[in-house]
C-alpha cells in the first residue's frame, strides 16, 4: 500500500515572502556596455605611452599566489619579485601588495618589512564563501591580527543570489568593522551575478556597507576581469564619487593576463574616472603571470625584438 | 551669452602619438575622369587640387568634368547597359563579389585616403567607411540572381542609366550605396562624387577595372555643382542623389514633368530622446555617438538631445564630462575621436549658426583643447536650455554641435521630436520594451533606433520621411528604385 | 627509373579533422571500368556517432555567427572550389569516365551554387520572415532560424555538384551537415573535405562520410540528435526507410529532387514567432 506524502502544515503558508519591494536595478544595456569598453580597448598605445603605462600597471599589481601548494619559500620569493620585479631595470616599481592567505600572512608580512609593498590576505572562507559568519569574522581577525593592512573578502553568493540583499550587506558592514584599520576590499565574484546591472548592483551595495575597494573576482571562477565588468563598476564608483564626494577603488583581478588587457585596464580608468584615478590608491590589477608578460613587452620597447617568456623568472 | 569651456585636469598618463603609415596610400599627382572603361582628362572641365582639411595641403590633382564629360559618359553607359543587363544574373552577382573582396584587399589604402582626403578620424574609415563599403556590395551581389524574391514575383526591367550624386561625408560608403543596387539589376551608371572628396571614388574605379566590370558599366565624374547639375539634366533614366535639402529640392524641380525617376536621401535633425528609465550611461555612449561622430557630417545625426526633465541634470552633466574624453585633432592619428570638419565653407556654416544659438541665449559650451594651427577645425559643443522653437533647434548644422531640450512626458517627447520638416532617424532610449515600440511606431522617422545610434547594415532599410528625402537604400527596398515592374 | 608515386589516402572529414573510420575497415574506390583507384573508409555507426557530435558541437556557434559571416565563408569555399577546378574536373575524367567538357561544366556548376548560396545568408530573414500585422496592441514578428543538424544522403551521381546541391542549403540556413557521399563515386566528394577545411568553415559544420549506405543509414537517419534529413538519393527503397525512421524523433524530412534554392532552405529553418506588447 502506498503511503501518503507527508503534509507540511504551516499557520501562515508564504508568509513574509511577499515583500511588495523588487531589488532595484540601474538599467544597464549589455550591447552598449560591450561596445564602449571594446572601443576603448582599440586605442593605439605606444612607444613611451607603453612604457609608461606599464610602469603604471606593474605599480598596481596586486602579487597573488593562492593555491592548496603555497609555502613559505614560494611566498618569500614572490616578495622579493613584487618588491624588485626586474634587477635589470631598476626604474621599474614595485608592485602595490602582495595577496596570500591567511596562513602565509606572517611570512610576507616578515618578507616585506619595510619595503613598501602591502601585505593583502583574502579571508571569509575564500573563495566560495560558504561558512558561517562567525568563520567568516575569524577568518578576518586572524589576518589582520598576523599584519595584514588589506582584506580581500568574498560576498555571500548564496545570499545574493537568493535576494537576501540585507544579509550581504550586513556581512559586509560586519566585516569591516573587524578589519580594524585594514582596507576592504569587497570580492563580488562577478562570473556567478546574473547580469551586469546585477554588477552594478552588487558594487553598490558593498560600496554602501563601507567597501574600501570592490573587486571583481577571487580568480578561481569561470571568468574573472572582464573589461565590460570593470566599465561598469568603474562607472558605479564614479557616480558615488559625484554623489557624496567618497572615493572608493576597483580592483579587476582573474583573466588580466597580458601587457594589452592590463593597458586595456587602465584606458578604462583613465577615459571613465580621469587620470587622478590612474593610481594604486584607487585602482588595482590582482594578477600572476601577468608580470612577467608586462616585463617582457618592457623589455621589448628598449631592444625592438620580440622577447622569450625563459628571460624573467616565474617567483 | 559667455562660453563655458571644458577645463582639462592634468594628465598623468597620454597616449603618444599614434599615426597610421601614409606608406599604404601611395597618391598618384593627377587623377582623371573615368569614363567607358579608361581613365581620360576632362574635356570640357577644369583640374583642382583636392586639398586634407586637416593640414590645408595639397594631396592631388583631380580632373573635374564638364557638361561635354558628363555627356560622354552617359553615352558610355547607355552603349554598355543592354550587354550589362543580358549577363547571367549570377554573372553580374559574381562581378560585384569581386568588388568587395578587392575593397577588403585594399583596405588600409582605401581608409587612409578616405581620412586624408575628408578629414574623419581613421578609426573611422578604417573601422566603419571601408568595411561597410564591402558588406554593401558583398550583399546587394546576392541579390543579382534572386530578383523575383524581393520583388514578390513582379516582371521587371532595370532603369537602364542612372545618374548618381554622393556627399563629401562618406565619399566612399555612400558611392558603395549607389552603385551595388544599380549594377545588381541590371543599370549601368555614372557617379559624381562631392567636389571635395574625389579620390575613393577613383580608386574604386580602379577596383572595377580589375574586377572586371564590363568598360562603360562604372563611370566616375568628380565635379562641383554645375557638374551635378550637368548630370541630372543629361537624359539619364533615374537620379539618385544624397546631400542637402535645398539641393534636393532643387533637383526634383528640375526633373518635372520629364518621367525620370528620382531618389533623394537629404538633411535631418534628428532627435535624440532619453527617457528616465534609459540605461543611463549608455545612453550617453549614444548621445556622443550619435552627434560626434564623424565630426557630426552625418545627415541622420542625433543633432537634439530631447532628454526626460527628471533625469536632465544626471544626463546633461555625464554628457558634458564624457565630451571633455573626445580627442580632437589629427585625422590620422589612430587615437583620434574627433577629426577636421571638411571644408572652411563648412566651418564657417558651422560658426554662422553657432554664433545665432548663442544670440538667442542658450548656454553653450565647447570642449577646450589645443588644436593644430592649420586645418579646418570646430571642438565639440553642447547647447543647454534650448527652446524648441529656436533657429538651432530647427536647422541642420550638420557638425559637432548639440542641444538639449527637456521634455516631461512621452506624448511630449513624441511630438517634439515629431515637430520638423525633417524626418531621417530618432534615437529611443528607454529600459521599457513597450515603450520603446510604442515610441517608435508614433514617430515620423525613417530609421528608428532603440537603445542605440548609428547603427548600420546592407539588409537595412535607410531613408527619411518628409522633407528628408524619399526612397530607401539597404535591404530588398534599396532594389525598387533601380528597378521598373 | 620510374618514380613511385606516393599515393593519397583517403580520409573521413569530421569535426574539422581528418581521420580514417575507427573502425579500421576500407573499401576500394574504383573507376568507370573497374580499376583500383584507391581505397575509401568504410564507416561504421560510431564513426556516424562522432561525425554527428562534432556538427552539433560546431552548430552553436554557427548558428549564432551573423549571417555576412556565413555568406562570406560559403564565398570563400567557392573560391577555394575554384582554385581547384581544373584539378578535379581531371580527376572526373579520370574516375569516371566523363567528357571533359561535361566534367568542367559539373565543377563550373558546383562552384556557382556555392556563390549563389553565399548570396542567401543574410536575405533569408527578409524573404521568409517579416512582422506580422496582429490585431492587437503587439508587436509580433516571424524569423527564420536553422533547425540544427542535417543529415544529407548524397547522390550518387553527380558525386561532387550533388554533394553541393543537397549540403550549401543547409550551411547556408545556419545549420551544420553531415553527408553520406556518393557510394560509388566517393573521391572527389571527400576532397570537397578538404577544400571546406581551408576555407574558414568552422571545425564540424560540415562533415562527411563515406561508407556503405546500408551500414550508415539507421545510424545516422536515427540518430536522435539530428534535426533534419535531406534525402536526394532519389531511391525509393531508402526513402521509406528513411521516412519510417526519421518518425521516431519527428524529423524533418525533405527530398530536393530539382526544386529551387528557395524551397530547398525553407525545408531546413524553423519559424520563430515572437509577440511583445507594444503601448505606455
Amino acid at each position: 500500500m502506498r503511503r501518503a506524502p507527508a503534509q507540511i502544515v504551516r499557520s501562515r503558508p508564504w508568509a513574509g515572502t511577499v515583500s511588495g519591494v523588487n531589488r532595484q536595478l540601474v538599467h544597464v544595456d549589455r550591447v552598449g556596455v560591450e561596445e564602449r569598453a571594446a572601443s576603448l580597448g582599440r586605442r593605439s598605445i605606444k612607444h613611451d605611452a607603453k612604457r609608461q603605462g606599464i610602469r603604471l600597471a606593474i605599480s598596481m599589481i596586486d602579487l597573488t599566489t593562492l593555491e592548496g601548494a603555497d609555502t613559505p619559500g614560494k611566498v618569500r620569493h614572490l616578495c622579493a619579485k613584487a618588491v624588485v620585479p626586474d634587477p635589470a631595470r631598476p626604474e621599474v616599481p614595485s608592485c602595490a601588495a602582495i595577496c596570500v592567505y591567511p596562513a602565509l600572512v606572517p611570512v610576507a608580512v616578515e618578507a616585506l618589512d619595510g619595503c613598501g609593498v602591502a601585505v593583502a590576505s583574502v579571508a571569509t572562507g575564500f573563495p566560495a564563501g560558504q561558512v558561517s559568519l562567525d568563520a567568516k569574522l575569524q577568518d578576518t581577525r586572524d589576518a589582520v591580527a598576523a599584519g595584514a593592512t588589506e582584506i580581500d573578502m568574498v560576498i555571500s553568493r548564496e545570499a545574493y543570489l537568493r535576494g537576501d540583499d540585507r544579509r550581504v550587506r550586513g556581512e559586509i558592514e560586519a566585516i569591516k568593522d573587524a578589519c580594524g584599520d585594514a582596507h576592504l576590499k569587497v570580492i563580488l565574484e562577478t562570473a556567478e551575478l546574473p547580469t551586469l546591472a546585477h554588477v552594478r548592483h552588487a558594487s553598490q551595495l558593498a560600496i554602501d556597507a563601507g567597501a574600501d575597494f570592490i573587486k571583481t573576482s577571487t580568480g578561481k571562477a569561470r571568468t574573472g576581469a572582464t573589461p565590460a565588468t570593470v566599465l561598469v563598476m568603474l562607472e558605479t564608483v564614479r557616480d558615488h564619487s559625484w554623489r557624496t564626494g567618497r572615493i572608493v577603488g576597483v580592483k579587476a583581478a582573474g583573466g588580466v593576463g597580458t601587457t594589452k588587457q592590463a593597458l586595456h585596464m587602465l584606458v578604462l580608468v583613465k577615459e571613465t574616472l580621469g587620470d587622478e584615478w590612474l593610481t594604486a590608491e584607487r585602482f588595482r590589477i590582482g594578477a600572476s603571470s601577468l608580470l612577467n608578460d608586462l616585463l617582457m613587452q618592457y623589455a621589448k620597447l628598449e631592444s625592438g625584438h620580440y622577447g622569450r617568456a625563459e628571460d624573467f623568472s616565474k617567483e | 551669452m559667455t562660453v563655458v569651456t571644458g577645463q582639462r585636469t592634468p594628465v598623468r598618463w597620454d597616449y603618444a602619438p599614434a599615426p597610421e603609415s601614409r606608406g599604404a596610400a601611395s597618391l598618384r599627382d593627377r587623377y582623371d575622369l573615368f569614363v567607358g572603361g579608361a581613365f581620360v582628362a576632362p574635356s570640357d572641365g577644369t583640374v583642382v587640387t583636392t586639398t586634407n582639411p586637416a593640414t590645408e595641403e595639397p594631396l592631388a590633382e583631380v580632373g573635374f568634368a564638364g557638361p561635354a564629360d558628363v555627356a560622354r559618359a552617359v553615352d558610355a553607359a547607355r552603349a554598355a547597359q543592354p550587354a550589362w543587363q543580358a549577363l547571367a544574373p549570377l554573372e553580374r552577382g559574381k562581378v560585384l563579389f569581386r568588388i568587395a573582396r578587392l575593397i577588403q584587399e585594399r583596405a588600409r589604402e582605401l581608409a587612409v585616403v578616405e581620412t586624408l582626403d575628408g578629414g574623419k578620424p581613421i578609426k573611422e574609415s578604417r573601422d566603419f567607411d571601408v568595411p561597410a563599403a564591402a558588406a554593401h556590395f558583398f550583399s546587394y551581389a546576392g541579390w543579382a540572381d534572386k530578383l523575383g524574391h524581393a520583388l514578390g514575383g513582379r516582371e521587371w526591367r532595370p532603369r537602364g542609366v542612372v545618374g548618381q550624386i554622393v556627399p563629401w561625408n562618406f565619399p566612399l560608403l555612400m558611392a558603395a550605396w549607389k552603385l551595388a543596387p544599380a549594377l545588381a539589376t541590371g543599370n549601368t551608371a555614372v557617379l559624381k562624387p562631392a567636389e571635395t572628396t574625389p579620390l575613393t571614388a577613383l580608386l574604386l574605379a580602379e577596383i572595377c577595372q580589375e574586377a572586371g566590370v564590363p568598360d562603360g558599366v562604372v563611370n566616375i565624374v568628380p565635379g562641383a555643382g554645375d557638374t551635378g547639375a550637368a548630370l541630372v539634366r543629361s537624359g539619364v533614366d533615374k537620379v539618385a542623389f544624397t546631400g542637402s535639402t535645398a539641393v534636393g529640392k532643387e533637383i526634383q524641380r528640375t526633373l518635372a514633368g520629364t518621367g525620370t525617376g528620382l531618389t533623394l536621401e537629404l538633411g535631418g535633425k534628428s532627435a535624440n530622446i532619453v527617457f528616465e528609465d534609459a540605461a543611463i550611461d549608455q545612453s550617453v555612449e549614444g548621445i556622443v555617438n550619435g552627434i560626434f561622430f564623424n565630426q557630426g557630417h552625418v545627415c541622420c545625426a542625433g543633432s537634439r538631445l530631447l532628454v526626460q526633465e527628471s533625469v536632465a541634470e544626471e544626463v546633461t552633466r555625464k554628457l558634458w564630462d564624457r565630451m571633455q574624453r573626445l580627442r580632437v585633432g589629427d585625422p590620422m592619428d589612430k587615437n583620434t575621436d574627433v577629426g577636421a570638419i571638411n571644408s572652411a565653407e563648412q566651418l564657417e556654416r558651422i560658426r554662422a549658426l553657432v554664433e545665432v544659438g548663442e544670440a538667442e541665449g542658450a548656454t553653450r559650451r565647447s570642449v577646450a583643447c589645443e588644436l593644430p594651427e592649420r586645418g579646418y577645425w570646430f571642438t565639440p559643443t553642447v547647447f543647454l536650455d534650448v527652446a524648441p522653437a529656436s533657429r538651432i533647434a530647427v536647422e541642420e548644422i550638420f557638425g559637432p554641435v548639440v542641444t538639449v531640450t527637456t521634455f516631461r512626458t512621452v506624448a511630449e517627447a513624441i511630438e517634439r521630436a515629431n515637430n520638423s520638416a525633417y524626418g531621417l532617424a530618432a534615437g529611443v532610449w528607454t529600459d521599457t520594451g513597450a515603450k520603446a515600440f510604442e515610441v517608435a511606431a508614433q514617430l515620423r522617422a525613417g530609421v528608428v533606433w532603440q537603445n542605440t545610434y548609428n547603427r548600420f547594415d546592407p539588409t537595412a532599410a535607410f531613408g527619411g520621411y518628409k522633407e528628408s528625402g524619399f526612397g530607401r537604400e539597404g535591404g530588398p527596398s534599396g532594389l525598387l528604385p533601380y528597378v521598373v515592374v | 627509373m620510374r618514380r613511385s608515386l606516393v599515393a593519397k589516402t583517403y580520409k573521413l572529414y569530421v569535426g574539422g579533422r581528418f581521420a580514417r573510420s575507427e573502425s579500421g575497415r576500407s573499401d576500394p574506390a574504383t573507376s568507370a571500368d573497374g580499376a583500383q583507384l584507391a581505397n575509401v573508409p568504410r564507416s561504421s555507426r560510431k564513426d556516424v556517432r562522432d561525425a554527428v557530435k562534432a556538427a552539433r558541437a560546431g552548430a552553436g556557434a554557427w548558428a549564432g555567427a551573423t549571417a555576412y559571416n556565413r555568406g562570406q565563408v560559403l564565398y570563400r569555399f567557392a573560391e577555394a572550389l575554384e582554385s581547384r577546378a581544373e584539378e578535379l574536373a581531371r580527376a572526373g575524367v579520370a574516375q569516371r569516365a566523363l567528357d571533359a567538357g561535361a566534367a568542367r561544366a559539373e565543377l563550373d556548376a558546383a562552384i556557382d551554387t556555392l556563390v549563389h548560396y553565399a548570396g542567401w545568408t543574410d536575405k533569408l530573414a527578409a524573404v521568409m520572415g517579416g512582422i506580422n500585422p496582429v490585431a492587437a496592441p503587439y508587436l509580433s514578428f516571424s524569423v527564420p532560424e536553422p533547425t540544427g543538424v542535417v543529415a544529407v544522403l548524397a547522390p550518387d551521381e553527380p558525386d561532387l555538384l550533388g554533394l553541393v546541391e543537397a549540403a550549401a542549403p543547409a550551411l547556408a540556413a545556419g545549420n551544420s551537415v553531415v553527408a553520406i557521399v556518393s557510394r560509388r563515386w566517393p573521391l572527389r566528394p571527400l576532397d570537397l573535405g578538404e577544400i571546406a577545411a581551408v576555407s574558414d568553415v568552422p571545425a564540424g559544420v560540415l562533415n562527411l562520410v563515406s561508407g556503405r549506405l546500408d551500414e550508415l543509414l539507421e545510424p545516422l537517419c536515427g540518430h536522435r540528435d539530428v534535426n533534419a534529413l535531406v534525402d536526394a538519393t532519389g531511391d525509393a527503397g531508402v526513402a521509406e526507410q528513411v521516412d519510417r525512421l526519421a518518425a521516431d524523433t519527428v524529423k524533418r524530412v525533405s527530398r530536393p529532387d530539382g526544386a529551387g534554392s528557395l524551397t530547398r532552405l525553407e525545408a531546413l529553418v524553423e519559424i520563430k514567432t515572437a509577440w511583445h506588447p507594444v503601448g505606455t
